[in-house]
Formats: structure tokens, C-alpha cells, sequence
């Protein structure tokens, strides 16, 4: 489990990275955190001639905030966002996201542009930053570009980012104070990938509910019926839960293929748990 | 009763002294071990040496048409045909029957699995190794795999080894008169059970490097193993080096759990290839290689019935083990050493006296399998246990009520079983009271009710009991048609001139704390402080042949033999301590470092100065120096049996498929404990690994014979959170049959956790309509479950 021999460059800035990507033919691969990269480079499982190291380049580790949105630079880790040392856009969701992704040792090198850049559907802030609306800024031999969340996953490990380009930072819009979420993951142990992971928010003051299924499909799924369902809803009634239950295997019913019995009642245990989180039932 | 040799004199231990047998010393070992001092194989650090990478073959079944070196790479590479004349592993049964297979140490024209070495690459580095490994190109001639049990015993299959069918072995174990117990039984039971392949994951994987010595003349071949003596043996036999020009060394050893407890193909091909070359060459195991091609462990279908009365009392049994050994027989084990344990030992803890078993060996297109961490035992455990519970249901009462009944009991000990085996001791009903005070039984029912039913979240409670056979002796061995007889353990123990002790065993410790307990042996008859004491072991050049580490045995065997070496040397001592005290031999006691006779007194070190140093001191005719070198063998062929009964209390999560342990509890009896802290530390990493053979681990094939979990991403084993803290009671039977009464009890709490977290979620899942009996019990299955029987009752 050693990898090929390939080239390593530390990239100093955003253009010195752009620049060792305009070649298409070179077959360079960017690497932010390597918690994904690497092992597969040491798996033979990819194999690439040059290696551009980003995770040193100062603008993509700034992170900021506005009175509507917060912004992460690409090379923000998920142990500073679990550590509280970026901000916080969504009463504290990204930071409960953060502290849950696999080890401790993998969060303070892996980072949330090189999580969204890969594309795993199970990676859980392909799915949160889904649920929260992000936009994603893109760099490359053009300028730059805003993808919207819904428009970025198209497919497993698949983005709308070119092999040009750089994902240089991300914008989470806030949430109102009084929103409310819930994040559930099925994982067969500690640390591990989700099998499943519902994402809800719900933000009554802007009349908006989002949910979002993520690591049960090949990309994560917006659940607009359940939301459609949950929005406005004040508390955990019976009459909620069958609601939602009917408004869940609506949504599932639009999924990239249908769920085995034991995924469908793993994936409706996921939404139906995130939504009594957000909704404040114990 | 058979017995090997004559009584020791060493009786059980009753009242422990500061240091000896019974305390609670803190391991020698653990200041290198805790502060990353220890030395294991990829730490060597010998200059020149080279790395080697194995091709290994991608596909399950192939002939080999030809293999493309590319050119520069002379010398670089090695097949088969570059070793020298080698012969290949042919590892059988003396047993009637027995089908045997050849096994070469790199496959040249045939591969039989995903995984099988080919070559060896060379490098300055494993990474440049592995690049010259992908360059080669293997025309593999690809021919139709037998991958699953029901492929293997299908006449129609393809033949791995030229044999009519894929059948290796089968035995017959049993006796007494089934066809009257069926005749007699108010019940009869029958369920057909699985138990999954798993890999060993052994922390540290296996490993070799190998050199000639060019002063000594010898061939020096450290391997990451159990059982360094052996390995020596059969590398010379098989690479024709004579064994007084081997010397094998396991360095510190990251784990075992008997993946290291075989001749490995890695072995004989770098062993073969060192004595041809001028420089080290060294291997090291990495977790892909660990989990696809190291021997792998279970993968078992038990058919078992039980005829019982109306108390659930155990009239007849009768089995069909079926176990699928993969492509090749391992030395010296066999590929039939599974199928014929778990049909040698499924009457377990009880008294049942009709049996007819039957035990299948298969061959196939996968990894061969190996021992792992009880062997046959846990699926065994596993399938009689969970029916025991399935017979209390058929007559109303409590699982442990039923087992109670059932066990064989302290006035019939020693027990001969109806398959040979000899229990030696104990009280095993009590190990079932135990376990169900500690787990509380009314007040798990009381939460049952309470709470079951009422969310998604359903309670159940699990038991299971198992006899633990360890230190196995000579008739085992032999009755298991072995070809080569593990009935003893030899140790030295010798005093240096300034007053402190080494003990140079033929086991090896890899995480027993055996360079403690063997210590505290010491100290028992020697009176040393046992944390002055230094144990050397792993190294043929270091002690006298042995055995090596294995089945539960070190304790009870090299225990032994320390403890009789130890014995006469303390004999010696008295009577030169006596000479210089002025008093008579039997008036000497050994404490403290010391010989005392009543007031008087003398250092060690005062005895040991004159045995090295000053022969005029010693008394008239008393010859110099003090070693001693013994053997030990147990009273009975069939080794000390342990036992224990677990119980656990879990949580079916019904919408997710989770099962989480909220307790755990274990009784058991080891007999006489040497160190009971580290009895406690065995009893619970030997359930951590029975919970991941429960919940977690599984090493599937795909239709094509490819392994599909071939990263920890893929193969999942506990970590500290899914671990509860086991609590433990210990009943203390010295076993009459060995040295202080000590029994083995490496391998108990892998044992019985499958069967008694089974149970747990059977008990919790019973009123859903739910039945499970495979392991492991994943979300996927249980979720299925519970869907098949909500279908099923909407019917």
C-alpha cells in the first residue's frame, strides 16, 4: 500500500494553483487535507503524475462572515469548525457536523472544500451544506463562478467543477436565531461513513424547511415533500408522524433507484428522527 | 483417565504471596511497550537490507500461461523456479481419508486464490517493490471458481486438487444411542446456523526478513510468529537448510490470535530466496495484503438438532458441521482442523450422552483458513447455544433455568464427554447462577416489560456457557491425526552469578503478559522478585525447543515447566544456602531474595556468587552453576478445561438495525489464577473480538471469488465505544491435572460472545416474529428480518 511515484508542489496562492492545473493533459490532482487522496493513492486505486498541495495557501484558510452569510475558505479543517474557530451559520449545526466526522486525527487535516470537491455521498457535508443552500466559488482559467448546492453534486465523486478549476471557498447563509435542526446518522460503528444521514432544518421566522437524505443514493437527496410537510408544523403530533411517513416515501419514490425493504426503513428511521430533533422532541 | 506422565508436585496455590501466584503484579513488559520501545519486524533496522513486495494473484482461479518480467529487472524478481529445490507445503491428517494438496510457496502454474504470492519483488524501498510488481504481466488462463459452501459440495463443481469432489475430510464423532434418546424426547429442535468468514486483524500484520549469516554459517529468518521452534523445524525439512543452520526469531510480536500460528507461504519463499542472495530481505504484511491474502477464520453451516425432555433436558444431539477451508490445507493445522473441532466439542458444558456428528471439510476458491481466537469453538458455542435457548422456549422455561439442568455436574467430575474429551473440574451450573445474578435476571424481565413494545427500542437478555479445552496434550494432538504432537513445553531457568534469574522459554508472548506470570512462577519457588526477572523467549537460539504459543497452552504448559525447573533449582539453592547458613537443607525457605533459615539468613546473590564464583564454597560433591532445564506435560492427553457462562443485556433498535450492549457480564473458572489482572484483561478483549464476530465482522466474496472488504472501510472491527467494561466473576477450580492447578483461558471470551449476543437479540426480537441465525447480525439482516416477518404477518 505505497504509492506510484508522482511530482509534489506546495501551491503558494490560488493563481500558482490554477496554473499547475491549466495543463489538462498533465493529470495533476489538487490535495487540500489528503484524508481522501491519499489513501487512495496508496491504494493504487488513483494514480496521478503531480500532486498540487493547497492546504498551506492563506486565501483559501480565511473565513468571514456577513449579516446574511458566513464563508469558509476551502482549506478550513473540520476540527476548526468543531473547535468553534470559524463561524457559525446555523445555530450551531455545522459545528455538531464537524465533531462527527470520522476521527478526531482525520478532522484536523481533512477540510470542507476538499469533502465538497470529492463528492462521496456519504460524506456528511456534501449533505449538510445541501440542506443549508450553500454556494460554492469556483476559480479557474475564467474567473470566477457561484454554483448554487442543488447544481454543484451532480454524481458520485462528480461536481460541476471542471479538472481547471478550484473550489476556493463556500458561503453558508444564516439561519434565523430561533431555527432549528436535526442531524441523524446510521453509522455500523464509530468514526465510520454514514450509512445513512437526515439532515433537517427548519427556520419558521423565514418560513423555510429543508431536508435533505444523504449517503443512502449517489448523491444526496432533497426531501421536498418532507419539508413541504414539515414547514410551519409547530410540534410532534401522531397526525405529523403520518404525514411525514407518507411524505417521506414520496420523496424516496423520486430517488435514483428504488430502496431494498431494509434500506427503506433504515432511510425513513433517519428523516423521521432528524425531524424530532429539530422539532425538540427527546 | 489417561495418564502422560507422573503427578507433579506442584500444588495449587491458596493464599498468594506478594509477588507470586494469585497477586495482581503489573506486567514487566508494558515500560517498552507503553512508551513505543518495543522491536517488531518493521523496526529491524539491518543495513542493506531490501524490501519485498509480493505479486499476488488478482484472480480466484487461473492457470498460469506464462509471466512477463520486464527486461532490467533481473534480479529483481523471483518465481518459483528461482528458489531452489523446494518442496511444496503439503500439510494432512494422519487420519483415514484425509485428502491431501500440495501447496507451493509461490504459485507457478496454477492460483487457487485472490491474493496467492506469485513473486517476489525487490527494492530499495516497498514502494519501488510494489511498481516492480505492477509491471510484471501474469497470462492467467481463468478458470470457473467455487467460492460458497453450497458451490463446494456440489458434485458438479470444478475440482480444485484433482480430487473426485471438493470434500477434504469428513469425520464422525459421537456415541450412545440417538435413534432411543430421539424415541424418548418430548421435543426435538432443529435450526441450521452461520457463522461468516472473518479475518484475524491481528494489530500488527505478518511479517518476515530473512539473512545469511555468513560467520555463524547460518540462516536467520525472523517471522511475526506464535511459534518460532516449529517454524525452524518444518523450514528446514521443506527449503533443505539442517536445523542447527536455522535460527528463527520472533521479535516483539503485535498480536497473534493465531494468524501467526501457521507456516506461512511467505515463510518458506523468503527463507528460500535469503540463503540465494547476499543481503536481508525483508516482508512486512500491510493491512490490504492482511485482510485478503492471510489465512482468514470461520465461515461455518452447522445443521443441528437436539432431542429433548419436557425440562429441556438434553437427551441426543445430532450435527452436521460444514466449514469452508478455502483453497489450500495449512501447516500443521489441516484445512479439516474447523469442521472436525466444531464436531468433536458441539455436546459443550452438558452431560448429553448420544451423538452423531458430522463434520464436512470443503475446499474453494478463497483465502485457506487458519486458527483464529477459539478456533472451532465459538461456532460451535454459537449453534448450541442459541438452540439450548430455542429448546427452552419449546418447554416454557428460562434459557439459564434450562442450562442449569443440563450441565454436567461437580460429582461427575472428571467427566469423560461422549466425544473423548475429559473435564476435569469445576462447578459449570454455577458459572450459569453467577452470570444470572450479575445480569439480574427478574429485573431484566421487569424492564422487558416495562419497556419493550412501547418504542422502537426492544431490551433482551442472552446467555451462553462453553468448555474452553486449552493446554491440549499429547492424545489430543494425536487423536486429531496430527502429524507432528504439541504435548509439551520445556523451559530453562538459570541464575547468573550476581544473584538475579532468566527464564528462557519456547513460547512466545505476544500479549499474554508472559514475561510476568512466567516471572511470578519463578518467584513462587524461587522467592525473586518477579520484577527482577528476565523472560527470554522467540528465539531459537535463546532457549530449548518448544512448542510455541498457541491454544490457551503457555500458561498451563510453560507455567509447568518454569514451575518444575523452578523447583529442582530451588533444591540446589537450599542446599548450598544451607551450607553456608550452617543449618540443615530443609530447614531453608526462599523469600525476599533470600534463603532464610529461622533467624539466619542469606542473600541470593551469596549462593549464586559461590555456585559461579566459588566453587570452594559450595558443600562436598555439589556441582557448579545453576540452571535447570525441564518439560512439562499435563496429567490428562486432553488438557484442563475451562469454562465460563456470559451473560448480556442489549438493545435492538428497530429502525435502524443497531444493536447496542448495555451490559455484560462473564463468570468463569480458569483455575488457578496466576495474575488475575491479566485474566481480567483476556477475558475482555476476548469479547471485544466476539462482538465484532456477532455485529460486525465479515469478509464477503463476490460470485467471481473476489474478496469485497479489502480496507477497514469495508471490514469493520469494534473500537473502544462499541466495547462495554465486562464485568467478571471468577470461580476458582484448580484443575488436577496440571501444575498449581492452572488452566488455559487465552481464548474464552472470544467463545461465547457470538451465542450470547445472538441470544440477546433473538430474546428481544421474539415478540416481532423475528429469528436470527447468522452471524454477524448487521443492519442489513436484521431490518430485513423484521420486514419479512411484518410481511409475513400481514399475510
Amino acid at each position: 500500500m505505497k504509492p506510484m511515484p508522482f511530482d509534489y508542489a506546495r501551491a503558494t496562492d490560488v493563481p500558482d494553483a490554477l496554473a499547475a492545473l491549466a495543463d489538462a493533459e498533465a493529470g495533476v490532482r489538487v490535495m487540500a487535507g489528503g484524508q481522501s487522496l491519499v489513501p487512495m493513492l496508496n491504494l493504487r486505486l488513483a494514480t496521478f503524475p503531480r500532486v498540487v498541495d493547497i492546504s498551506k495557501v492563506a486565501e483559501l484558510r480565511e473565513r468571514g462572515e456577513t449579516a446574511d452569510a458566513v464563508t469558509l475558505g476551502a482549506c478550513v479543517t473540520h476540527g476548526e469548525i468543531e473547535d468553534g474557530e470559524a463561524p457559525e451559520p446555523a445555530a450551531g449545526l455545522m459545528r455538531h457536523v464537524a465533531s462527527g466526522i470520522a476521527y478526531r486525527a482525520v478532522r484536523n487535516r481533512g477540510t470542507i472544500g476538499g469533502s465538497a470537491s470529492l463528492a462521496d455521498a456519504s460524506a456528511d457535508w456534501v449533505t449538510t451544506l445541501l440542506a443549508l443552500g450553500a454556494r460554492f466559488v469556483i476559480r479557474g482559467p475564467d474567473g470566477e463562478r457561484e454554483v448554487a448546492a442543488p447544481d454543484m453534486f451532480l454524481a458520485p465523486y462528480f461536481t460541476a467543477m471542471t479538472d481547471q478549476e478550484l473550489l476556493v471557498r463556500i458561503v453558508v447563509p444564516k439561519t434565523s436565531r430561533d431555527a432549528t435542526w436535526g442531524y441523524y446518522k446510521v453509522t455500523r460503528r464509530s468514526g465510520e461513513y454514514g450509512l445513512t444521514i437526515g439532515a433537517v432544518i427548519l427556520d419558521p421566522a423565514r418560513d423555510r424547511a429543508s431536508v435533505v437524505l444523504g449517503a443512502a443514493s449517489r448523491t444526496p437527496l432533497a426531501c421536498t415533500a418532507t419539508a413541504a410537510a414539515l414547514r410551519g408544523a409547530p410540534r410532534w403530533t401522531d397526525a405529523l408522524e403520518a404525514a411525514l411517513r407518507v411524505a417521506v416515501a414520496e420523496d424516496l419514490a423520486r430517488g435514483d433507484r428504488p430502496f431494498e425493504p431494509h434500506e427503506a426503513i433504515m432511510v425513513e428511521t433517519t428523516i423521521l428522527r432528524a425531524a424530532t430533533q429539530a422539532l425538540g422532541v427527546s | 483417565m489417561s495418564l502422560t506422565s507422573a503427578p507433579p508436585a506442584l500444588a495449587a496455590v491458596t493464599a498468594p504471596r506478594p509477588g507470586c501466584i494469585g497477586d495482581r503484579v503489573l506486567r514487566n513488559e508494558d515500560g517498552r511497550f507503553l512508551a513505543g520501545h518495543g522491536e517488531y519486524l518493521a523496526d529491524l533496522d539491518v543495513p542493506g537490507t531490501r524490501e519485498i513486495a509480493f505479486l499476488r494473484s488478482p484472480v480466484a482461479h487461473a492457470r498460469i500461461r506464462a509471466i512477463a518480467i520486464p527486461e532490467g529487472a533481473e534480479g529483481r524478481v523471483f518465481l518459483l523456479k528461482d528458489l531452489g529445490d523446494i518442496h511444496p507445503v503439503r500439510a494432512v491428517l494422519t487420519s483415514p481419508g484425509f485428502r491431501g494438496s500440495d501447496y507451493p510457496a509461490l504459485a507457478a502454474d496454477t492460483v487457487r486464490f485472490v491474493g496467492e504470492p506469485i513473486a517476489i519483488c525487490l527494492g530499495a524501498t516497498r514502494a519501488e517493490a510494489e511498481d516492480l510488481a505492477q509491471e510484471i504481466v501474469v497470462d492467467f488462463d481463468e478458470l470457473p471458481p467455487v467460492v460458497e459452501i453450497e458451490q463446494a459440495l456440489d458434485p458438479a463443481s470444478p475440482s480444485l486438487h484433482g480430487w473426485p469432489d471438493n470434500i477434504c475430510f469428513v469425520s464422525t464423532p459421537g456415541g450412545g444411542d440417538l435413534d432411543a434418546a430421539a424415541k424418548a424426547a418430548a421435543v426435538t429442535v432443529s435450526r441450521e446456523f452461520r457463522m461468516a468468514r472473518q479475518c484475524v486483524v491481528s494489530l500488527e500484520g505478518r511479517g518476515v526478513m530473512a539473512w545469511w549469516d555468513r560467520r555463524l554459517q547460518e540462516l536467520v529468518v525472523y517471522s511475526s510468529t506464535q511459534q518460532p521452534h516449529v517454524i525452524r523445524t518444518v523450514l528446514a525439512k521443506l527449503i533443505g537448510v539442517p536445523e542447527h543452520q536455522l535460527r528463527v526469531v520472533a521479535p516483539d510480536v503485535g498480536g497473534g490470535f493465531g494468524v501467526k500460528n501457521n507456516l506461512q507461504q511467505e515463510e518458506v519463499a523468503i527463507a528460500a530466496l535469503a540463503r540465494r542472495l547476499k543481503f536481508p530481505i525483508r516482508w512486512t504484511e500491510d493491512r490490504r495484503e492482511h485482510l485478503i491474502a492471510s489465512p482468514q477464520a470461520r465461515e461455518h453451516r452447522v445443521r443441528l438438532t437436539a432431542h429433548a425432555d419436557a425440562q429441556g433436558r438434553i437427551l441426543g444431539l445430532e450435527a452436521e458441521a460444514v466449514v469452508n477451508a478455502g483453497a489450500y490445507s495449512i501447516w500443521p493445522w489441516s484445512a479439516a482442523m474447523e469442521a472436525n473441532m466444531v464436531a468433536g466439542i458441539l455436546t459443550g458444558p452438558y452431560a448429553i450422552e448420544a451423538y452423531r456428528g458430522r463434520g464436512v471439510t470443503v475446499v474453494s476458491n478463497k483465502a485457506p483458513l487458519g486458527p483464529y481466537r477459539g478456533v472451532g469453538r465459538p461456532s460451535a458455542c454459537f449453534t448450541l447455544e442459541r438452540l439450548v435457548d430455542e429448546i427452552a422456549r419449546a418447554v416454557g422455561r428460562e434459557p439459564h433455568a434450562v442450562r442449569i439442568d443440563n450441565m454436567v455436574r461437580p460429582e461427575q467430575m472428571p467427566y469423560r464427554t461422549v466425544t473423548g474429551k475429559l473435564f476435569d473440574s469445576g462447578d459449570y451450573a454455577e458459572s450459569v447462577r453467577q452470570a444470572a445474578a450479575m445480569i439480574d435476571v427478574p429485573a431484566v424481565r421487569a424492564r422487558q416489560t416495562r419497556e419493550n413494545g412501547k418504542g422502537p427500542r426492544f431490551i433482551g437478555l442472552g446467555f451462553a456457557s462453553y468448555t474452553e479445552q486449552t493446554a491440549h496434550g499429547t492424545d489430543e494432538w494425536i487423536a486429531r491425526g496430527l502429524t507432528e504432537v504439541f504435548g509439551y513445553e520445556t523451559a530453562t531457568v538459570r541464575f547468573t552469578p550476581d544473584g538475579k534469574l532468566i527464564i528462557e522459554a519456547a513460547i512466545q508472548n505476544h500479549g499474554q503478559g508472559l514475561e510476568t506470570t512466567l516471572a511470578q512462577v519463578a518467584a513462587e519457588e524461587l522467592g525473586v522478585d518477579p520484577a527482577d526477572v528476565v523472560v527470554r523467549h522467540g528465539d531459537t537460539a535463546v532457549s530449548p525447543y518448544g512448542m510455541g504459543t498457541f491454544a490457551s497452552r503457555s500458561m498451563v504448559m510453560a507455567g509447568g515447566a518454569v514451575g518444575r525447573a523452578s523447583r529442582q533449582l530451588a533444591e540446589k539453592v537450599k542446599r548450598i544456602a544451607a551450607h553456608l547458613l550452617q543449618v540443615k537443607p530443609d530447614e531453608v525457605t526462599l523469600a525476599g531474595n533470600c534463603a532464610v533459615a529461622g533467624a539466619r539468613s542469606v542473600p541470593l546473590k551469596s549462593v549464586t556468587d559461590a555456585a559461579f564464583l566459588h566453587p570452594e564454597n559450595l558443600p562436598a560433591g555439589e556441582e557448579p552453576c545453576l540452571d535447570e532445564t525441564t518439560t512439562f506435560q499435563p496429567l490428562s492427553g486432553t488438557g484442563a478445561f475451562a469454562y465460563a457462562t456470559h451473560a448480556v443485556v442489549v438493545a435492538v433498535d428497530t429502525g435502524t438495525g443497531l444493536v447496542e450492549i448495555l451490559e455484560y457480564a462473564v463468570a468463569h473458572d480458569c483455575g488457578t489464577m496466576v495474575n488475575p489482572m491479566i485474566v481480567e484483561g483476556q477475558v475482555q478483549g476476548g469479547v471485544a473480538q466476539g462482538i465484532g464476530n456477532a455485529l460486525l465482522e465479515e469478509s464477503p466474496y463476490d460470485s467471481g471469488g473476489q474478496p469485497l472488504a479489502s480496507t477497514f472501510a469495508d471490514y469493520l472491527v469494534p473500537g473502544a465505544p462499541e466495547v462495554p467494561t465486562v464485568r467478571i466473576a471468577h470461580l476458582e477450580t484448580p484443575s488436577p491435572f496440571t501444575a498449581y492447578g492452572i488452566k488455559g483461558m487465552g481464548e474464552g471470551g472470544a467463545i461465547a460472545a457470538p451465542a450470547a449476543i445472538l441470544n440477546a437479540v433473538n430474546d428481544a426480537l421474539r415478540p416481532l416474529g423475528v429469528e436470527l441465525n447468522e452471524t454477524p447480525i448487521t443492519p442489513k439482516r436484521i431490518l430485513t428480518a423484521l420486514h419479512d416477518a411484518r410481511t409475513e404477518r400481514a399475510r
